[in-house]
């Protein structure tokens, strides 16, 4: 059996619209050099280094070549994932096995993403098959405005449950310095904002940013001597099982519902919504955050909008979701699955600041992306 | 039991992805371009720790790690390390119709190679170990072909 | 450590404008790797995809194949770059005691994309890149530096491609086959100074699969021929810039290559037959003399003497090497392939007798950048 993995330091950089001041490899420097402070070592006790990032954002092939300057990555083994918007906890769980496998102790794991440097939806429509769905239906907002208005007609969701989950993350993110987005909204403002692909408007969608993430994931033994509290990774586990949007279910959420189940399942829990003390969740458009609630678990199919409007998912509720603000707050593509991981890794080790939840044992983070995609990692404060 | 894909017209779709770029340059690439192209001038930049001088200038030291910030000014002389001369056309990639040559050039005053086009000399009397020394392009706007090109040293 | 194996391989023929998309290919190998493994794809939990944007000219191009690689309700994730990248991270996920059998599948499709523009945007865009550099005229920079730094000929070069051209009649999925000799190559016509076109590899088509094991499952679901082990493996990435490193220097191989040789517990010397990565004839002697099979700057000398043929005393590229067939990315999982296949017995004309450890490489980026090095045994 292989070994138990501690996230030991965490870097982020503050992200904006346009980092008109650093280059992508200045930013990857910035998060790097962050993530080293924060574990209190240098570049010489990293071992070996995962990067990733979505290749047509800045049309850098190898990246991981590139990037060995800001990486701290000189003769170093550096390796590169990507599998588009769940890209950012892949290369969590690549830094993950690297130290569960034994060949490796302390391992980087960093995610970055320089959006303002192209056209983001242009670069995302070619994600779809050109043969059959580039032309048609291509895009991020296309699939999410269909699945929601789906979940709307099946179950009575409405646009107003979704507004709420936008005002809450984007409040959330006042707390937040990093944060790219910054700002006070009210339900009306985001019911008012100019509407995009019906039902999902302006202030329900994610931001598109420059930033970058990483995180040190280190063995039993070295977490233990490095960090006074380290978040152990209990599951990391994906799903990734369509190639063609034809071919989803829109009603639920079937990735999210079985890479949930599974990861559930390796780390004990059978109640989500009373184990986890706190959930980092990657959140697209504010809609996803009514809908995907079934397929975390947390409720019965339908009865989502139920628990948003009891207010379950504040940072005063039972579970709070996306204390940092989440993706509507904060998007550089790359690095947001990453900054989940690395979010819920800080409230376990109680370094979230402003946004730090109470006493958080048990911390969900996922990823979303491909088509219709998900990724979960579960952290804890206990041994696995 | 496949028989059809044997006599089957096999369809190809053409296809281009067109999406434009900018990229952010950064304060250490930037500071170089901007003495290229206002002063005429090349320079590197040396690792306060390990001392080593880099062309071009790097952010961050690749040994220690540490921010690379003392500047120097290089003479824009330097020795041809290796070289190739260029004998296929890629005319929407190469700055010049072939042939034309490329070189790395171990510049003075630093201690990394420096790649470049090597011009005025005929290719095939081009010599690794030759020195070379950087023509500035008339009009710079801010990028590495304000070295016009690398040339003899009679 | 727990050991893993590899039970089942498969690889589609190389060629140009080969026929059927991504997927295709995909399915191909994955299903003849398994049927090779003599299992179904219900007996793997896991795949680690190889797949690279930029030549699949895709945005998320794993999405391409991500049914076709048995990855349905599956833990799937993708790696880009060489394949025995992806195979030394379907190694760790084994390891790591969360997955059973992996399959790990690489494809491209060099002939669909333009090899310069796309190896043009590995350089720098703040730099090198609006100099036009790509992987040839980079590599062709490294040749002259090598050649110039140990005195090498471009005679001695062309040896390399005459010797891999002619082991790849021998390999009935090789796209070039030929029989060449030194004068064929010095005449072939100039790409960039030295290179001439049979130094360098041919754009090609294709793709391969393996199948991983950890040890028990191994030992379930394979006869002791068909198993062969993952004995050790190393990877090390050296400086991007061109000049921030010594071009013929192989210290980022040296490093990987000492590191799979002590996980392993073996030296150079017991090494029977290496796939090593050929994309250009130099590289093949320069990566030889980094692996350790014989000092720096002499590879040329022994090739002379017959030491790297295939019936000399460490037959190298017996499949004919990347300069036969040159899939990106695939490559190096496809020289994991010869090497399962001659340890097993099973390379045919081309068995290389009684081999009994085999070394694999592959690399990323421009001039041997980053590479990995395995070593497999049976």
């Amino acid at each position: 059996m292989g070994r138990r993995v501690g996230i030991v330091g965490v870097g982020q950089t503050h992200h904006a619209s346009h980092r008109l001041d650093a280059s992508g490899m200045e930013l990857i420097a910035e998060a790097v050099t962050r993530a080293l402070d924060d574990a209190q070592i240098t570049r010489d006790e990293i071992d070996a280094i995962v990067i990733g990032n979505m290749d047509h954002f800045e049309n850098i092939n190898y990246v991981d070549m590139w990037a060995v300057e800001g990486l701290g990555a000189f003769m170093k083994p550096v390796f590169k994932v990507t599998t588009g918007g769940t890209t950012g906890t892949t290369i969590a769980a690549c830094a993950f096995y690297h130290v569960a496998s034994g060949l490796f102790d302390r391992v980087l794991a960093v995610g970055w993403e320089k959006n303002s440097e192209s056209d983001t939806q242009a670069a995302i429509a070619t994600c779809a098959n050109p043969v059959l769905e580039r032309d048609p239906f291509a895009g991020a907002i296309g699939p999410l405005a269909t699945e929601y208005s789906m979940y709307m007609k099946a179950y009575g969701a409405t646009e107003e449950d979704a507004a709420l989950v936008a005002v809450r993350d984007r409040n959330n993110a006042l707390n937040n310095p990093y944060a790219h987005n910054r700002m006070k909204v009210t339900v009306e403002d985001v019911m008012n904002s100019p509407m995009l692909s019906y039902p999902i408007k302006f202030l329900d969608m994610c931001p598109r940013s420059d930033g970058a993430c990483a995180v040190i994931f280190a063995s039993e033994e070295y977490a233990k001597k490095m960090c006074p509290r380290p978040a152990w990774v209990h599951a990391s586990v994906v799903r990734h099982d369509y190639t063609h949007f034809g071919d989803l279910e829109w009603q639920w959420m079937p990735t999210l519902e079985r890479a949930s189940a599974e990861a559930y399942k390796k780390a004990g829990i059978t109640n989500p919504l009373k184990e986890f003390d706190v959930a980092e969740l990657y959140l697209p458009a504010s809609t996803t955050g009514v809908k995907w609630m079934d397929s975390l678990w947390f409720c019965e199919r339908g009865e989502a909008p139920k628990l948003i409007r009891k207010g379950v998912f504040e940072m005063d509720g039972e579970l709070p979701i996306n204390p940092s603000g989440g993706v509507i707050s904060t998007n550089p593509i790359g690095a947001t699955g990453l900054i989940r991981v690395g979010e819920a890794a800080w409230q376990i080790m109680g370094k979230a600041g402003d946004r730090q939840v109470p006493n958080v044992r048990k911390a969900l983070a996922t990823g979303f992306g491909g088509c219709s995609w998900s990724d979960v990692m579960i952290l804890g404060a206990d041994l696995p | 039991m496949s028989d059809w894909k044997e006599e089957v017209e096999e369809v190809v779709f053409p296809g281009k992805i067109c999406v434009p770029y900018t990229w952010t340059v950064g304060s250490t690439m930037s500071k170089w371009y901007v003495l290229m192209r206002d002063e005429g001038q090349i320079w590197a930049n040396r690792c306060p720790s390990c001392g080593k001088v880099y062309i071009p200038p790097k952010a961050k030291c690749l040994e220690c790690y540490r921010d690379v910030n003392d500047w120097v000014r290089l003479p824009g002389t330097g020795t041809v390390e290796t070289f190739t001369v260029v004998h296929y056309e890629e005319p929407s990639m190469h700055p010049k119709k072939p042939p034309f040559a490329y070189g790395i050039i171990r510049m003075d005053g630093a201690d990394t190679g420096f790649v470049h086009l090597i011009d005025e000399i005929e290719p095939e009397k081009i010599k690794v170990g030759m020195r070379v020394e950087a023509v500035m392009s008339e009009e710079r706007s801010g990028n590495i072909l304000d070295i016009k090109y690398f040339r003899p040293i009679d | 450590m727990e050991k893993v194996a590899i039970i089942g391989v498969a690889q589609t023929k190389y060629e140009q404008n080969k026929k059927g998309n991504f997927a295709e290919l995909v399915y191909e190998v994955t299903s003849k790797a398994l049927e090779d493994a003599g299992i179904t794809v219900k007996e793997v939990d896991n795949v680690v995809s190889v797949s690279s944007d930029f030549w699949d000219g895709r945005t998320i191009s794993s999405m391409a194949i991500s049914d076709a690689s048995g990855a349905y309700g599956k833990d799937i994730t993708t790696v880009e770059g060489d394949g025995t990248f992806g195979a030394l991270y379907g190694m760790m996920r084994i390891l790591s005691g969360h997955f059973g059998v992996t399959i790990v599948v690489a494809h491209h499709k060099g002939t669909e994309s333009n090899m310069n523009g796309i190896t043009n945007t590995a350089f720098d865009p703040l730099v090198e890149r609006k100099l036009g550099l790509d992987a040839v005229s980079s590599a062709a920079m490294q040749a002259r530096r090598y050649m110039s730094r140990y005195g090498i000929v471009e005679e001695q070069l062309a040896l390399v491609s005459v010797k891999n051209h002619g082991n790849a009649k021998r390999n009935p999925l090789a796209l070039l086959p030929m029989d060449i000799t030194v004068e064929d190559v010095m005449n072939s016509p100039m790409i960039a100074s030295p290179l001439k076109k049979l130094d360098c590899s041919p754009v090609t088509d294709g793709a391969c699969a393996l199948i991983l094991a950890a040890e028990r499952e191994a030992k379930k679901y394979t006869t002791n021929k068909k198993r062969v082990w993952m004995m050790g493996v190393g990877h090390c990435t050296d400086a991007f810039r061109l000049g921030d490193r010594d071009l013929s220097d192989t210290r980022a191989l040296k490093k990987a290559a000492s590191k799979a040789y002590q996980m392993a517990g073996i030296e150079p010397g017991d090494v029977d037959v290496a796939e090593v990565y050929d994309a250009f004839t130099y590289m093949e002697l320069m990566w030889l003399e980094g692996m350790g099979f014989c000092e720096d700057g002499m590879g040329a000398e022994y090739l002379e003497r017959g030491k790297f043929n295939f019936d000399g005393e460490i037959p190298v590229n017996p499949s004919g090497g990347r300069l036969s067939a040159n899939p990106v990315q695939v490559a190096g999982l496809a020289s994991m392939a010869e090497c399962v296949l001659q340890l097993r017995g099973e390379a045919g004309e081309r068995q290389v007798e009684g081999a009994q450890i085999a070394l694999a490489h592959g690399i990323n980026g421009m001039c041997g950048q980053s590479h990995c090095v395995w070593i497999l045994g049976k």
